[in-house]
């Protein structure tokens, strides 16, 4: 099996290699798709693990027995539309064509489906009008 | 040869049988029916542009506490406004970003918050937290203040944007091999976009472009409420290059407005944040144009394929001022989502929004068109090219020739 999961570290375990034990001693693959510390010292990490869903499971419970949160990722983007002003600015930044300025109507709409969470459109549109959300 | 009057246009206002369409509206109907006939039939053109707009910002009369205070700092959510003036007469900046705001210290800052938003956030009638320090005098005895305060409790509140409609714009490219963060958004490395920031055919001052009938005094729509043009805006270049049609082919005449804060809606004064570079206030703003006579209606049928922006690399040549120009393209081209540049093919993406210039001049003739938007004349005209000025002298003289439209 292989999922995508959102790791948080509390201040005092960001220092320990948790992906080195869950490769080594689970028998797990992982891929970090996304990391950051922020001010407090808190991680978050965004990974995928592949592997049998026995060490999977075991995997989680290591994590958790030693304080590191985990939970799927379900993060997807949202377009607030009352914020937008239908500029189109994002769309030369959107790499996946999810926004789309129609030509006629000079109106922007948003294709979820085409979105590959990214994250680049949330500090690019000048009104904050794409919002991640979990 | 067509000639109406302002007093004549308004009387059929009044008489709810004026003819009003958008500037959008016009183009077609002067390719079907020619100029002499359109400038009969039709009595007032509407425009419209709603995009960032760096140059406002409000006067606020903040009212007397008891004691009194002579405000010598003042923050409004933790962003300063500018106190050098009467006691709590305040002057906020759309910019200013708070004290306490990393701004670039780890680039490109983010600048979520600033004076942009404190005005959208009076306009939307949220409390905002007013801080105020003095030192004190035998008059204004008072050291400190600090209360919530909403803009409708404000005895006044006055938007008063010394530079907005800019009358053409670049269009900003990055010839260099990283991303820049500027003021014309985020510009990708080897000409990765082409950002550009006017409504072009829809826009205020392409539609007159010899400032006939906009200058101090024109009534016009401003934020979703009544405002006035009341000079012409810091910046004013009239001399800028003119194509043969009169329209400028870089950056040219702006304009400075006037009008009440608590009229204003926050669907149309929005503050708004530009990645690395800072915050600023995108504005609505429309004016009316009165079909005076024939060559009023040649200037506003202008359309995006006759109107020509200059492309201007901001790694390079706007940051050092060299005035390069890489190359001009038409408003319809930028507006099409792909422009030519050096022989590559470059995304382009405007930064003001079309719709919202669309929805204004919408609104705008509907205000009209209700008999609830009366036209005025400007007062006099705003300086053309060769630095006349008509507020020079005492005597302020009628529209000169020079201000004719001619289909060249
Ligand atoms: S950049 Fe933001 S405000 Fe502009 S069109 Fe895109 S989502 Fe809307
Ligand atoms: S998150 Fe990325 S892919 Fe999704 S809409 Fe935003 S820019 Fe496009």
């Amino acid at each position: 099996m292989k999922e995508k999961m959102v790791l948080y570290f509390p201040p005092t375990v960001t220092e320990q290699p948790f992906i080195y034990y869950l490769i080594k001693d689970f028998n797990l693959l992982v891929n970090i798709l996304k990391a950051d510390i922020n001010p407090r010292m808190e991680g978050r990490l965004v990974v995928e693990i592949g592997g049998e869903k026995a060490d999977f499971a075991a995997g989680l419970d290591f994590l958790q027995g030693r304080g590191v949160k985990a939970f799927p990722l379900e993060q997807e983007i949202i377009w607030v539309e009352e914020r937008c002003t239908q500029c189109g600015a994002c769309t030369v930044i959107c790499p996946a064509g999810a926004l789309h300025l129609d030509r006629v109507t000079m109106q922007i709409s948003f294709s979820g489906d085409k979105c590959v969470v990214c994250e680049h459109c949330i500090k690019a549109c000048p009104s904050r009008a794409m919002e991640a959300r979990f | 040869m067509v000639k109406k009057t302002i007093e004549e246009i308004n009387a059929k206002i009044k008489a709810g049988k004026a003819v009003v369409v958008t500037a959008e509206e016009l183009i077609p109907m002067v390719k079907e029916q020619g100029v002499a006939e359109t400038a009969q039939n039709v009595d007032v053109v509407t425009t419209g542009t709603f995009g960032p707009m760096c140059s406002s910002g409000a006067f606020f009369n903040l009212g007397h506490p008891k004691p009194r205070i002579k405000m010598a700092k003042v923050l409004l959510n933790g962003v300063e406004a500018y106190t050098g003036v009467a006691a709590v007469d305040v002057y906020l900046g759309a910019t200013q970003i708070p004290e306490t705001d990393p701004a670039n210290k780890n680039f490109p800052g983010e600048f979520n918050y600033g004076g942009g938003h404190v005005l959208e956030d009076l306009v939307k009638g949220k409390e905002v937290l007013l801080e105020a320090t003095a030192y004190g005098t035998d008059c204004y005895p008072r050291k400190k203040l600090e209360k919530m305060i909403r803009l409708d409790e404000l005895p006044q509140a006055i938007l008063f944007n010394p530079r907005n409609a800019y009358q053409n714009y670049n269009v900003a490219v990055n010839l260099s091999d990283r991303t820049l963060y500027t003021y014309m958004g985020i510009l990708k490395p080897n000409l990765g976009n082409a950002n550009y920031s006017s409504a072009g055919q829809l826009s205020p001052l392409f539609n007159d472009p010899y400032y006939r009938v906009t200058g101090p005094g024109t009534k016009i729509f401003l934020g979703g409420g009544v405002g006035f043009v009341s000079w012409n805006g810091t910046q004013h270049n009239p001399g800028a290059p003119r194509d043969a049609h009169g329209v400028p082919t870089a950056p040219a005449g702006t304009l400075a407005v006037i009008g009440d804060l608590k009229q204003m809606s926050p669907r149309w004064l929005r503050g708004v944040s530009f990645l690395g570079y800072g915050v600023s206030l995108m504005v609505g703003l429309g004016v009316p144009i009165p079909v005076i006579d024939e060559d009023m209606i040649r200037c506003a049928a202008v359309s995006d394929s006759e109107i020509f922006a200059p492309v201007v690399d901001y790694s390079e040549s706007y940051p050092q001022g060299l005035g390069e120009v890489l190359t001009t393209v038409s408003y319809a081209e930028l507006r099409s989502g792909e422009i030519n540049v050096n022989g590559k093919k470059v995304p382009a993406a405007p930064l003001s929004s079309y719709y919202g210039a669309r929805q204004i001049a919408q609104i705008l003739k509907e205000w009209i068109m209700d008999g609830k938007f009366l036209l005025t004349a400007p007062a006099f005209n705003i300086p053309l090219a060769g630095g006349i000025s008509d507020y020079q002298g005492l005597v302020f003289s009628d529209s000169d020739p020079a201000r004719g439209c001619h289909n060249a």
